[in-house]
């Protein structure tokens, strides 16, 4: 395992090293100490290594990740994980406003509780927060899944074209074009498949699932009000 | 008949006991007509089509006694432009101060991409994506290529970021300060819908925001996070809409940008509303100066590049805003045109779509005859993208040649060194938006 102190390293040498390595490097186990909350660390990786970041961390912790896993062992900033492609960020403690914003793949596990928009723009990725969301999470949502264990805020949803939502505890309100729907034993299966890959606990028969009403799709003026 | 009568569109005079209002004229009743009608607002392509004070209302001061010229053709104006030289590892150098703005494959057909690739780099300089992504076409056809990171994040992809020249923060654009885009249904091709990952045929919303920042303090975190991502090599813009110009720019610089683009409300769009398009933001001349001085003011004015466009159309358009401080400009509307919108010899096209040469603004449709804001195949075929290119680069050589004349004639070595000095304004109104004197007199309304 290599061990990257940032009292002694700047976030620049961090990146650049793990920037630096090939897919077929040796160097598969990193741990990251002493963050004091920096940005932008472990950003626009493209190798699967496994990288554990032990504590708190500032804004896009895992920004743009590919193949990689990245485990954050204490809370995140604003937008962890944004854009992700593909690989696993973990998020042990909570997360702050818009966690895996506009994700195109991959995997993101919050088990505390995530902020407001979590999952905002999000186009493929998929989510598992434990705890709960704040508002406007999903807003846009293209695809991809956003489970919630906890209870989700006001506006869950807004504008969504075809993620799929499941909430397990109280949703404050539905955003515009969001409805709930019935949960399938398609649904539940992959529902079930998802808090699998999490490694969370939870009921899959206890989650209720939301969704595009598709009115919204195609501008109508008669829909005006809606928007 | 009165003096301020005005004759008809058609060339003819008023009838006896007519007069065309200034209030409700022929095209303010045509939209009340319109709006009755229909119950929705009118949604175009382009820019401002109102008059607004424009660097033709500017004029550049020859030299003669007191400056003297270079001669045509024989002594050296050079053009030359480095863009991202304040952290970038690898700042772009352009031939020529004129680069192609953003425009979206989605918006543009994929050889119109292609061909404004291929024109610019025959040009030596650079070509930007848009909203949706990069296509590997536009990619390979762009010796220089800048790479948008927009609000909508369709097509956002790590990969494209570091295989970019540059990358260009897109917080709006001077048609639509303040406003997300619309690409409507039927321009949403399965290549289109697989890129953005959206169902094909629905009509897709750009957001006007930002999905993870708001606001310059998380700009900064932004622009670092993108600086790590591509270890700090690739030049990083900001772009802005013209509206709060002084404090935007002043903002984009605190937030480390390397170039700065501020785009008037001249700057076209694919799609947004008429009232949106005519009615927010300023005019390309009011934004070049603010943009200036809020560079000048933080000591990085030519340390931080400013990229100006919305309008731009001529060499004297591109001398003005560099006489004004620009470091180059940006064209999007005119390289449309250059390809061929709105092209005489589509006539008969254009009149089964109820309009006609120059008249076409309807971009968000994908109609368009001249296979330019198309996704339809049949369509696009009619763009040919080497064809195409070569007229890019025609046009923009015939900018700098012109850019050039202007600027030796001012008795300048390099394009650069054209000064609010060497000009002067047609109108007051002019005048006091770029800062330089009426002609003729040495006042500069609300400065002196």
């Amino acid at each position: 395992m290599n061990t990257i102190d940032l009292s002694k390293t700047p976030v620049r040498e961090l990146n650049q090293r793990l920037h630096d390595l090939t897919p077929d490097t040796n160097e598969r186990l990193w741990r990251i100490t002493n963050l004091k909350g920096e940005h932008a660390l472990a950003v626009g990786l493209t190798v699967p290594i496994e990288v554990e970041i032990d504590g708190h961390v500032g804004y896009y912790c895992a920004g743009m990740n590919k193949e990689a896993k990245v485990v954050i062992t204490g809370h995140c900033g604003v937008g962890v994980a944004e854009n992700i492609m593909s690989g696993e960020v973990r998020v042990k403690g909570n997360a702050s406003q818009a966690a895996a914003a506009s994700g195109h793949g991959g995997l993101v596990v919050i088990e505390g509780d995530a902020s407001a928009r979590c999952g905002i723009s999000m186009k493929g990725v998929d989510i598992v927060v434990g705890g709960s969301v704040g508002h406007m999470s999903a807003f846009m949502g293209q695809s991809g899944s956003l489970v919630v264990c906890g209870d989700a805020g006001q506006s869950l949803g807004d504008s969504i074209y075809e993620a799929r939502l499941y909430v397990q505890g109280s949703v404050e309100s539905l955003g515009s074009d969001c409805i709930e729907k019935e949960m399938t034993p398609h649904h539940l299966a992959k529902l079930e498949r998802l808090l699998s890959r999490a490694g969370i606990e939870a009921d899959p028969r206890r989650f209720r699932r939301y969704g595009s009403a598709r009115r919204l799709y195609s501008f109508h003026v008669d829909q005006a009000e809606q928007y | 008949m009165a003096d301020d009568s005005r004759s008809f569109p058609s060339g003819g005079e008023a009838p006896w006991g007519g007069r065309e209002s200034w209030t409700f004229d022929q095209p303010t009743i045509s939209y009340i007509q319109r709006a009755a009608t229909t119950g929705i607002y009118d949604i175009r392509g382009g820019g401002a089509k109102r008059r607004v004070p424009h660097f033709d209302d500017l004029l550049l001061l020859g030299a003669s006694v007191s400056r003297y010229p270079l001669e045509g053709y024989r002594e050296r104006c050079d053009t030359n432009v480095a863009l991202g030289t304040r952290f970038a590892k690898k700042p772009i150098e352009l031939k020529i101060p004129v680069t192609i703005a953003g425009m979206s494959f989605g918006a543009l057909s994929a050889h119109a991409k292609e061909a404004l690739g291929r024109g610019a780099s025959q040009a030596g300089t650079s070509t930007t994506t848009g909203d949706g992504g990069m296509t590997d076409e536009e990619r390979k056809a762009s010796k220089m290529l800048v790479y948008q990171l927009l609000p909508s994040r369709y097509g956002l992809n790590p990969d494209d970021l570091r295989r970019a020249d540059a990358i260009e923060v897109v917080i709006g654009q001077g048609a639509k300060p303040g406003g997300g885009g619309m690409l409507l249904g039927q321009k949403i091709s399965d290549r289109v819908a697989a890129m953005r990952n959206l169902p094909k045929g629905i009509d897709q919303r750009s957001a006007c925001r930002h999905p993870d920042w708001t606001g310059p303090d998380d700009l900064t975190i932004k622009i670092q996070e993108i600086r790590e991502i591509t270890d700090w090599e690739k030049p990083i813009y900001v772009k802005v809409g013209a509206t709060r110009t002084r404090y935007d720019v002043a903002l984009a610089v605190k937030a480390g940008a390397d170039v700065v683009v501020v785009d008037g409300m001249q700057g076209g769009t694919a799609a947004t509303q008429d009232v949106f398009i005519e009615h927010v933001g300023i005019p390309t001349l009011a934004a070049v100066r603010l943009a200036v001085e809020a560079l000048q003011e933080l000591d990085m004015h030519r340390k931080v590049q400013l990229i100006v466009s919305g309008g731009i159309r001529t060499g004297a358009d591109v001398a003005k805003a560099l006489a004004l401080g620009a470091d180059a400009v940006s064209i999007g509307t005119a390289a449309m045109v250059a390809l061929g919108d709105n092209s005489p010899h589509l006539v008969d096209e254009y009149r089964k779509l109820g309009t006609a040469p120059g008249y076409y603004d309807d971009w968000q449709e994908g109609r368009d005859p001249a296979g330019i804001s198309t996704q339809d195949p049949e369509l696009e075929k009619r763009l040919d993208p080497v064809l195409g290119g070569r007229r890019i680069a025609n046009y923009l050589q015939v900018l700098t040649l012109e850019c050039q004349t202007l600027a030796r004639a001012c008795g300048k070595t390099h394009v650069h060194n054209l000064e609010p000095d060497d000009l002067v304004a047609l109108t007051i109104e002019a005048a006091a938006m770029a800062g330089v004197p009426l002609a003729g007199t040495g006042w500069i309304p609300g400065r002196s």
